[in-house]
């Protein structure tokens, strides 16, 4: 059994800059867990991903406006947390995202396109998981935090240092998944990563609605998980954070439930009206808490960023909002007989007759479309 | 009268074996084939299980390969996902049917459906290993019939044994297949024998290919000319006797097949069958009401309509919850209640 101090949070959410990108000196707590101001090559990096995460979202926002997307989800608001905990992650080590959490897995290098496929209204999640290390993204809230604990577990039996990042949100935190997650994790000794992104709102219901929990970081220490807090909209406190938490789970020493403090700024999707729950000060305060400002500030200030290179990487996200736009503008095909395939490892009976009954209609509509006359015997 | 069981087919070479011995012998043989079978669940280690199926596993094969999990059902199978797309073939128990509810949204939502969601890269093959039914005199909660609810969900496989013989080879079946498979395990039928014969070599090596049973197919236990029981799992037994009573009596001729896979159905036996003898009762311990025998009821009418001399009828539990000991008998289907469905039909 732990010492409860080595579980417990920070008693503020960790900072390391300021809202207006100053450097603020870590407490001391904070610099006991080690967080600590990360190089200035490993905070471009998260503010180039930032900038081309964030053009990513806008896009696939307007896309959906058009109709090309079923729904979006964005995490505008939430870069950090999207991007500097993805960055930081092994080539072995697994992902269990959400369906907000789009952003992080064009960081993670998955391509936009598949990574919208089931939000443009597909079955499957497009990307090969196994392949990408990375879990469809789950929409029954807290599921994957179970997956989380067995694949962390499972990485661990296999005697790598790999480990399991669960993403999650706030309103997930009162699904009995997600304890029983935390529990499995710290009982298994599993190398997990818990990140909660605490955006303040499960669709239109409050965080104050949601736990009386001080802190969502708390709920971590009732099951013997090292447990810590973090200013999700300061990039370098998140980096920092995470890398410790990583290093920490790595190390065999159990599971890591880290909260980090964010805001999503647009509504919960686009079919939301944020209106109705939320005032507009609310959101113009954080606002001034931006993520991509703060780091691009403090960089600029250091003198490790200047014009040429912001205008470069705005012009690496515009191209690839640009392609994001020509590839979903194109009308994906659509292959009904494929619904059928890969419900078993191979189609059993019933699935095969009714895979041919779809076959069928098909082809009559398609005889009907080209003016043919339909005949029995022609089925 | 035969039987096509194969636990008759063998000679004086097989071991007479509970089914929980049974299914016991089967998890073992499948731990040895391959290294990366886990069981997990709820006291299946020291103790061996409440019904004691796991009895011996975790001594031989260590706390790694038999784990004692928490007590959070959800916890249980969604962890055993994350073990399985990590390349692991967890057989997880659930303590008893009327407790696997907690995990409902992880079997329905994530285990039915990550092979589909991920067009096939993503492979679950998790057996859920459930004990299920009732006449043990339990109280309420563990003597549910809730097959029905899984059979419903494309992605699963269901199934369920009846014999000492389909214990051994279904549970290896099972734990092999690369879809993820419901086995409902016929609780008061623990402790029934039946013979095991593993040949000279005690089953070492058979491909499971060549086993005498596979897992998606049904058999005739009872030849029968008049009448087809279509059933599974604990009420074989009650359908066998029925046919033995209707023989005595030089009654009608009573066939039964036991379905085994509930999830698909064989229903190429089915039909057969319902076309070989034009009636036909659908008998289960679970509630009639939107439940396997309606399922059958309804295939049987769609595709053998031309052979049926009678309705379907159906025999099974009431729609009420299921009563516990002081009550069950009422609830449960009996000889009576079968053979007073075979006298129905065959006075249309």
């Amino acid at each position: 059994m732990s010492e409860i101090t080595d579980l417990l949070p920070c008693p503020e959410p960790v900072q390391l800059l300021a809202a207006d990108g100053t450097a603020v000196p870590p407490t001391e707590q904070a610099r006991e867990r080690g967080y600590a101001m990360p190089a200035p090559e490993d905070l471009l990096a998260v503010w180039r991903a930032m900038v081309i995460g964030r053009r990513f979202d806008a896009q696939a926002t307007a896309l959906t406006k058009q109709g090309r997307l079923a729904v979006y989800p964005s995490s505008r608001g939430q870069d950090a947390c999207q991007v500097a905990p993805i960055l930081a992650l092994g080539e072995q080590d697994w992902l269990f995202p959400t369906y907000r959490d789009s952003m992080a897995l064009v960081t993670h290098g998955i391509d936009p396109v598949e990574v919208l496929t089931l939000l443009r209204g597909d079955w499957h999640c497009g990307y090969d998981p196994q392949a990408r290390r990375t879990a469809p993204q789950c929409t029954p809230l807290a599921t994957q935090a179970v997956h989380a604990a067995g694949a962390a577990h499972g990485l661990a039996r296999r005697g790598t240092d790999a480990l399991a990042l669960c993403l999650i949100g706030d309103g997930a935190t009162s699904e009995g998944d997600f304890h029983e997650g935390l529990n499995f994790a710290a009982v298994f000794e599993a190398p997990a990563v818990f990140l909660v992104q605490n955006n303040k709102y499960a669709i239109s219901v409050p965080l104050a609605k949601q736990t009386k929990a001080p802190a969502l970081a708390y709920k971590g220490v009732g099951y013997g998980v090292r447990s810590e807090q973090v200013d999700g909209n300061d990039p370098a406190a998140v980096l920092a954070v995470m890398r410790a938490a990583y290093e920490h789970t790595r190390a065999g020493h159990g599971p890591v439930l880290v909260e980090a403090h964010t805001y999503r700024m647009e509504a919960h999707t686009n079919a939301d009206d944020a209106t109705r729950y939320r005032t507009q000060d609310e959101v113009d305060e954080w606002t001034g808490q931006d993520p991509i400002v703060r780091l691009q500030a403090y960089l600029v200030g250091q003198g490790h960023l200047d014009d040429a290179r912001i205008e470069q990487v705005r012009a690496e996200a515009e191209d690839l909002a640009a392609d994001l736009r020509t590839r979903m503008n194109a009308e994906p095909a659509v292959e009904p007989l494929e619904l059928f395939e890969h419900v078993y490892a191979e189609p059993t009976p019933q699935l095969a007759e009714q895979r041919e009954l779809v076959r069928h209609e098909l082809a009559a509509s398609a005889s009907a479309a080209h003016g043919g006359t339909e005949t029995k015997d022609t089925q | 009268m035969s039987t096509q069981s194969g636990a008759a087919r063998g000679t004086s070479t097989g071991t007479r074996m509970t089914i929980a011995k049974a299914l016991n012998a089967g998890m073992r043989a499948a731990m040895e084939r391959d290294p990366k079978v886990v069981l997990m669940g709820e006291d299946v280690g020291k103790l061996g299980g409440v019904f004691r199926i796991t009895e011996g596993l975790q001594k031989d094969f260590g706390e790694d390969r038999v784990i004692d999990t928490p007590l959070a059902e959800s916890g249980i199978v969604g962890s055993a996902i994350g073990l399985a797309l990590r390349g692991y073939r967890p057989v997880v128990e659930i303590q008893f049917d009327g407790f696997v509810y907690p995990a409902f949204d992880n079997i329905v939502s994530q285990v039915a459906k990550m092979h589909n969601r991920s067009l096939g890269a993503l492979k679950v093959p998790m057996v859920i290993r459930i004990p299920y039914g009732g006449g043990i005199g339990a109280v309420e909660h563990h003597s549910e019939s809730n097959e029905s609810y899984f059979a419903h969900t494309a992605g699963l496989r269901v199934v369920t044994c009846s014999s000492t013989e389909d214990a051994y080879w279904m549970m290896q079946q099972a734990i092999a297949s690369d879809d993820p498979v419901i086995f409902y395990e016929p609780k008061r039928r623990y402790h029934e024998r039946g013979v095991l014969d593993l040949g000279e070599h005690g089953g070492q090596g058979v491909d499971l290919d060549d086993a005498p049973n596979q897992l998606d197919e049904a058999v005739v236990r009872v030849e029968g000319s008049d009448v087809t029981v279509l059933t599974y799992g604990p009420m074989v037994k009650v359908a066998h006797a029925a046919a033995q009573a209707a023989e005595l009596e030089d009654g009608p001729s009573i066939e039964v097949v036991d379905l085994r896979s509930l999830s698909p159905l064989d229903t190429e036996l089915i039909e057969e069958s319902v076309r070989k003898t034009g009636r036909c009762i659908a008998l289960s311990e679970a509630q009639t009401f939107s439940s396997i025998t309606s399922e059958l009821a309804a295939h049987v009418q769609e595709h053998c309509f031309y052979h049926l001399e009678a309705p379907v009828l159906r025999v099974g539990g009431y729609n009420i919850p299921y009563p516990p000991s002081r009550h069950e008998e009422v609830f449960l289907p009996d000889l009576d209640r079968v053979l007073h469905a075979v006298e129905t039909l065959l006075a249309y």
